[in-house]
């Protein structure tokens, strides 16, 4: 049986959804050109993979194998409904900058995969523990990506000046790049480099090797 | 044989158990510049040849002397006329304090223009080299693998396709990304899949499109400002106007280079003298030049009978796209890289092709990027062992079919 420690903290560093399974790569792309924005982004994800693990688990003895994905989209689908409903009722602001991707938390491979691999064999409370525990390692490399992006990207974090930009008569220049989607992917790779060198067993075995370039010196070949 | 004798005294400290068997990569590149390795392969595949991958490397550096030369004394003309002809004192920034030494503003004089260039190009070089050999020495140490001469190529290749107004933190960044980004994160060099010049280039171009693109970044003068002729010919099509001196540009000024642009890219002459060298030295592949100049010239002239009433540059000939921009450059050094080109030799003229249709695609149809061959590249980089595949699968399938197999 696997401890609710275990089941929170495990997926932060040793079994991280994104960098270990690379699972919901998409919306760390979108969303994480400012901190503020990411931040809500990973809270609605957070509470909807807890919410969603913890119903479909209540209910997991009673439903039909062959209609489980449906009972699992419908189940994920109104609590991303009701996140969606909340922001635009409490953070208007940020709800328009995340657009469409509150909504396509519905499809996240992150929701759908602890559903299916989780929530379904295991009880409620440590279902619910689970998706937390995803929604933290989700966050974790989401918010690492957006301190990134906007620090270098802006100049500000939270939208704070940090480095004084020099189009604001600061020295600063900003890094356009990191306001393109594309260097999530870099700093998502590096995230990935930096945490395979410390946690060496997470380094998948080569797909195929190199034969061997075998050399060796000829006596006096000069 | 003293020297032969000294680095042979010097071996035993780089072995495994020596003082320096960390720099061991170090030693290696060193001995190997000087003699050919004793080594012998044991194992398949036997290539008896007499030149290896550090002579190619050199060849390809040397023959990038031409149009580095021819840059430089270029930079310096087309910035000592801006001066001339806007009644300047001199450049504006730190690099006058160097040129008042020793030489004046007069762009009629070589010395002036060429103190000017070096003046320029020189900082810019000597920064991307250290950093970028930095990130090649430190790689070869932590991964165990030979300090590689390709590197020798990918610094003065990306110097010569920088603007000469770079910032010299922005260099330093740019060939940073590229050696450790483009290349040594897949295990060296032989193992990219892209150009680590231009890969470092389109970092820079997007991180930094104030400094790499725009009017005021081709002529090293301090708030001057003209249009590219590549530009010109997007908004308004031919004839366009040489920036520095203001008269018409000629096809022949533009063969020749006389005109501003990236430092090394503008004279489409020094660089097919470059071009010549590594055809007669068989380190180029011809079929990947010519495939990439086909592919331009089908798709130019393409473009031409189309023709459009919105868009000059639809009219644009395709030896007027030649020789502006980047594209000579692009065509003779970038895509005849052997490691993220095609391997094939049906697959070069494929990939050239692509080449050469991309760059005209993006430099007619695509408004947001005056220049195309820097991304037509990359994108045939990806590419390059798709057409690969392609080609082995039909030659396999042709075989086949013919009983043969």
């Amino acid at each position: 049986m696997t401890s609710a420690k275990e089941v929170v903290f495990k997926p932060l560093f040793d079994n991280n959804p994104i960098a270990l399974q690379i699972l919901g790569v998409c919306s760390a792309l979108a969303v994480t050109t400012q901190l503020s924005v990411t931040l809500v982004m990973c809270i609605a994800l957070t509470s909807v993979t807890a919410f969603s693990n913890l119903f479909i688990s209540m209910i997991r003895n009673y439903m039909p194998s062959s209609i489980r994905i449906i009972v699992q989209m419908t189940i994920i689908a109104s609590l991303v409904i009701a996140v969606d409903q909340f922001l635009q009722a409490f953070a208007y602001e940020i709800s328009k900058s995340l657009s469409v991707f509150v909504g396509l938390i519905i499809t996240n491979c992150i929701v759908m995969g602890r559903a299916e691999a989780f929530a379904m064999k295991n009880p409620p409370v440590l279902s619910f523990l689970d998706g937390i525990g995803n929604g933290l390692g989700y966050s974790f490399v989401l918010i690492v990506v957006a301190v990134f992006r906007e620090l270098l990207g802006s100049g500000s974090l939270l939208g704070y000046e940090i480095l004084p930009l020099v189009s604001n008569g600061g020295w600063y220049q900003g890094n356009g790049l990191m306001l393109l989607a594309p260097s999530a992917f870099f700093i998502i790779g590096l995230f990935v480099w930096v945490l395979r060198s410390v946690r060496t067993e997470q380094v998948e075995s080569a797909e195929f090797r190199i034969a061997p370039h075998a050399a060796h010196s000829r006596e006096g070949a000069f | 044989m003293g020297l032969r004798r000294v680095l042979d005294d010097l071996e035993p400290h780089f072995h495994e158990g020596g003082r320096f068997s960390k720099f061991y990569a170090l030693y290696e590149a060193v001995d190997t510049i000087f003699y050919s390795p004793s080594k012998i392969t044991v194992s398949q595949p036997h290539v008896r040849d007499g030149i290896d991958l550090k002579r190619v490397m050199i060849t390809v550096w040397i023959a990038a002397f031409f149009p580095m030369f021819y840059g430089m004394a270029n930079l310096g003309y087309q910035a000592n006329s801006a001066i001339l002809n806007l009644g300047l004192a001199g450049t504006g920034d730190w690099h006058e304090a160097i040129i008042s030494l020793v030489a004046g503003h007069n762009p009629e004089s070589l010395w002036d223009n060429m103190i000017y260039g070096a003046a320029h190009y020189v900082p810019i070089y000597f920064v991307v080299f250290v950093v970028g050999g930095f990130w090649e020495v430190l790689f070869a140490i932590k991964r165990k693998h030979e300090i590689n001469e390709g590197f020798f190529v990918t610094s003065i290749l990306f110097t010569l396709i920088l603007p000469p107004d770079i910032p010299l933190w922005q260099a330093a960044l740019g060939i940073s990304f590229g050696i450790v980004i483009g290349k040594e994160v897949f295990g060296g060099t032989g193992k990219n899949f892209l150009n680590p010049a231009l890969t470092a280039r389109a970092f820079l171009y997007f991180a930094y499109a104030p400094q790499m693109s725009g009017d005021s970044v081709w002529t090293a003068v301090d708030g001057f400002s003209g249009a590219t002729a590549l530009s010109q010919m997007a908004s308004d099509g031919l004839p366009v106007i040489a920036a520095a001196t203001g008269e018409v540009l000629t096809w022949s000024d533009a063969f020749f280079g006389q005109m501003q642009g990236s430092i090394g890219e503008t004279s489409t002459f020094a660089i097919l003298l470059g071009g010549a060298l590594l055809l007669i030295t068989r380190i180029a592949s011809w079929r990947t030049m010519v495939g990439v100049f086909l592919g331009m010239a089908a798709t130019a002239t393409l473009f031409n009978v189309i023709g459009s009433d919105t868009n000059p540059h639809f009219a644009t000939p395709w030896y007027w796209h030649a020789v502006v921009g980047g594209f000579a450059f692009g065509m003779v050094y970038m895509a005849t890289d052997p490691v993220s080109s095609s391997m094939t030799n049906t697959g070069k003229w494929f990939y050239g092709a692509l080449i050469g249709f991309m760059t005209i695609i993006i430099r007619v149809v695509n408004p947001a990027y005056p220049e195309g061959i820097m991304l037509a590249i990359l994108f045939a980089n990806l590419f390059a062992p798709l057409i690969d595949f392609s080609v082995v699968r039909a030659n396999i399938n042709r075989r086949r079919s013919r009983g043969v197999i």
